[in-house]
């Protein structure tokens, strides 16, 4: 029996016994599939089991955090029998281009992040277990033992595990600029150097233990921090891996399959049913009906017939098309968008944390002090090995631990607090900009509305005639049928049996009720929309509606009681956005724009000196989240616009993005409250410092009271 | 103090052990895909692969 069960996998049989072999060394292919509707435990075996049983199949593996696939097939085996395979066990399967995934393919930056973690841990364990010893009161020989010993753990494990900080610091440096990493640097390479001379010489004191510390506490902050945004992967690169790595071409009335890079202008393209286009073209046969979301976020299915002009990433829904190409390739609309959202992306990076502009303030004073101490204590006693003592015991004192823990502490306890309330936060500067956001823009299907109409007029039908529009509609596939023969089982109508029941291409479906004509379809009348008429009796409209999503009406009018400036964009009609707008009680909504309109829009904005929040899901609102100060989006987006985000809202309801407003400015105040401590703790400490109290216990104390008093204060952030 | 001589090594030494155990779990994946894992624990068939 079955303990875990989710809709995504009531289609999934439980496999029986099933022979898996393992991927021989002679390996074939290794495809890559997108499993957007996997969820639970259940869904991974039956993915699994199911494309094992194939002959073709080597071995399969999923990864539940990434919903992918990998597929190791003998070579013969291609993607669409593998996606056939998987539709067929109630799996929704995309292609992905996986040589594109490749590139940014397992997270080496976390691991090599995790290796580092892991020596430093290691080896600060054993320094610091030396040290008590000196500090006990160890002396003489067994002290100069003891030092050296953790001379020949440290100063391997400083040099491995501290490289990352080396690096930042060195890249900054080179540009003339400082950031955290160039104080923390020096005093990690300063405390082990002057550690091992200390040692060398027979000295008392090595701070050999307070390199590593500082090392490993920071490199905490780091992992933390890389996890936080590991989901994050290139948005660009997301995109570029939705598009169709292959495709069938009539070349010379033969089908030949052919890599989508291959295709070129005049190509005949066939896009089967439920296919992406990988091409920009003109209908040259068939009949169907596109899901255009791409371009303008609407979730509607539009026709599509003979000369009509489609574009790449568009998907065809009800039948197969052929397709003539006239962009392919870097002139897609696909990869021109692509284009679009990697530049408005290089353009936010100049963004400087409150780490680094308190770092721009702190390194010159902290060098500036221990230099003085230098000269002063020089001048004093003419002792160059005692001065330069005095001045790293105050560089090491100065504790860029607090520091360079008080903005990561404090992210982390935010991020925490805030996943629980249902936001993923991916950027780790997002909080600080999401504090000083005064705009906010929002997208309308999707982020607003919910995406599934609503049907308001059914309730005014006579039950008979509800009998009968759910009889007509259950015989047509459009999509407008389907959602009224939806609603309508759902308010337990049975219907009526007709005679002659019959689609009309462009006006709807027709049939007998007795005597009497009924016509379920488009009006004929101006009014449009879709209407239900009785014989010659008045056509009765029937209105789709959009339903909104939870706690839109409170997001909208709390972030109005604010004060802040708010817009809605659409790509739908001026009057599905103007109406949605006046809903809401919005003063701003647009209508019919599209993705460059949006980022224009963002644009105008900004030069008005505007901190604009960007909350949408769409492809087509890709460009103007990367264009935002900072952005939102909703689980249920594509994926590529998740990657583009700063915070994904995993739940239904927006009212998160309430509680994401109000924590990230208390984040904000706790980061300079943290700040403050830092402050306060080094004019207590670099006094005695530089007066040549400090003693390697000393700075142990300072570095571990002060990091801890830092996240003690981070763990007061509150909604 | 000759314990020093003992217990000095013996630390070292428990401590690398942790650290290769460590290392050793990096290196084969075990923390590419920690949501699956967590899922997989709950699979019915217990039966080991052939």
């Amino acid at each position: 029996m079955s303990v875990m069960s989710c809709p995504g996998c009531a289609g999934a049989p439980l496999a029986e016994e099933t022979a898996r072999s393992f991927p021989a060394s002679s390996a074939g292919d290794t495809v890559s599939l997108s499993l957007p509707g996997i969820h639970c435990a259940a869904c991974v075996s039956g993915v699994e089991r199911g494309l094992s049983r194939l002959p073709d199949v080597l071995d399969a593996r999923v990864n539940l955090s990434l919903k992918r696939v990998s597929v190791q097939t003998r070579g013969d085996a291609d993607e669409d029998s593998l996606i056939n395979a998987l539709l067929e066990l109630g799996f929704e399967a995309l292609p992905l281009d996986s040589d594109t995934l490749r590139a940014g393919e397992g997270d080496a930056a976390g691991r090599a992040l995790l290796l580092r973690l892991a020596v430093a841990g290691f080896a600060m364990m054993n320094v610091m277990i030396l040290s008590v010893a000196v500090w006990a009161g160890a002396a003489d020989a067994t002290r100069q033992l003891f030092h050296w010993i953790s001379a020949i753990i440290a100063l391997p494990a400083v040099a491995f595990a501290a490289r990352p900080f080396f690096a930042s610091a060195l890249s900054v440096l080179r540009v003339g600029r400082v950031n955290m990493e160039v104080p923390i640097s020096l005093a990690i390479l300063l405390a082990s150097g002057l550690s091992l001379y200390e040692t060398m010489a027979g000295g008392e004191d090595a701070y050999f233990d307070a390199a590593l510390s500082l090392t490993f506490f920071l490199l905490i902050g780091r992992y933390l921090d890389h996890r936080t945004r590991a989901a994050a992967r290139s948005a660009a690169q997301e995109l570029a891996a939705l598009e169709v790595p292959s495709a069938t071409c009539l070349r010379g009335g033969e089908p030949v399959r052919v890599k989508a890079a291959d295709i070129v202008v005049g190509d005949l393209v066939q896009v089967p049913a439920g296919g992406r286009l990988p091409v920009d073209g003109v209908i040259d046969a068939g009949r169907s009906q596109l899901d255009r979301s791409l371009l303008t976020g609407e979730s509607l299915p539009v026709a599509a017939q003979v000369g009509h002009e489609v574009v790449s990433g568009e998907v065809n829904l009800s039948n197969p098309l052929i397709v003539r190409a006239t962009a392919v390739g870097q002139d897609t609309t696909l990869r021109r968008m692509a284009e679009m959202v990697a530049v408005a992306e290089s353009g936010r990076s100049h963004y400087t944390p409150l780490a680094d502009r308190a770092a721009r303030l702190y390194a010159p004073l902290v060098h500036g002090v221990a230099a003085f101490a230098f000269i002063g204590w020089f001048i004093v006693t003419g002792d160059v090995r005692y001065s330069l003592n005095i001045a790293i015991a105050t560089l090491i004192i100065t504790c860029p631990c607090a520091l360079g823990l008080a903005v990561p502490a404090v992210t982390t306890a935010a991020s925490g607090s805030l996943f629980r309330k249902g936001l993923l936060i991916k950027s780790a500067t997002a909080l600080e900009r999401l504090a000083e956001v005064d705009a906010v823009v929002f997208d309308k299907t999707g982020t607003l509305t919910d995406g599934t109409p609503i049907l308001e007029d059914l309730q005014n039908l006579s039950a008979e005639d509800r009998a009968v529009v759910l009889a007509l509609s259950q015989s047509s596939a459009h999509p407008i049928s389907r959602l009224l023969a939806a609603a309508l089982e759902g308010m337990q109508v049975t219907p009526t049996s007709l005679d002659d029941i019959h689609e009309i291409a462009g006006r709807g479906v027709e049939g007998l009720d007795g005597l009497e004509r009924v016509r379920l379809g488009k009006s004929q009348t101006a009014v449009g929309g879709t209407v239900f008429q009785r014989g010659d009796a008045a056509e009765q409209v029937l209105r789709i509606d959009e339903s909104l999503r939870p706690g839109a009406q409170d997001l909208v009018a709390s972030i109005q009681s604010q004060g802040l400036h708010v817009e809605l964009l659409s790509g739908d009609t001026e009057f599905a956005a103007a109406k949605l707008g006046a809903r809401l009680g919005l003063e701003r909504s647009k209508g019919d724009m599209l993705p460059a309109d949006k980022i224009d829009h963002l644009a105008t904005l900004q030069s008005q000196g505007k901190r604009v929040l960007m909350v949408g899901d769409g492809l087509n609102d890709m460009g103007a989240m990367a264009q935002a100060f900072v952005s939102i989006s909703p689980a249920s987006g594509v994926d590529a616009t998740r990657a583009t985000s700063d915070i994904v809202l995993l739940g239904r309801s927006l009212a998160p993005v309430q509680d994401a407003l109000k924590v990230s400015r208390s984040a904000r105040a706790r980061i300079r409250e943290n700040f403050g401590i830092a402050i306060c703790y080094n004019a207590v400490a670099v006094p005695l410092a530089v007066l040549g109290f400090a003693s390697p216990l000393m700075a142990a104390l300072a570095m571990s009271s002060s990091s801890i008093l830092v996240i003690l204060n981070a763990l007061r952030v509150r909604a | 103090m000759n314990v020093l001589v003992i217990l000095i090594p013996v630390s070292l030494i428990l401590g690398g052990m942790g650290i290769a155990a460590f290392l050793w779990t990096v290196r084969h994946n075990q923390y590419e895909d920690i949501e699956g894992d967590a899922a997989r624990i709950l699979f019915d068939d217990d039966e080991p692969n052939p």
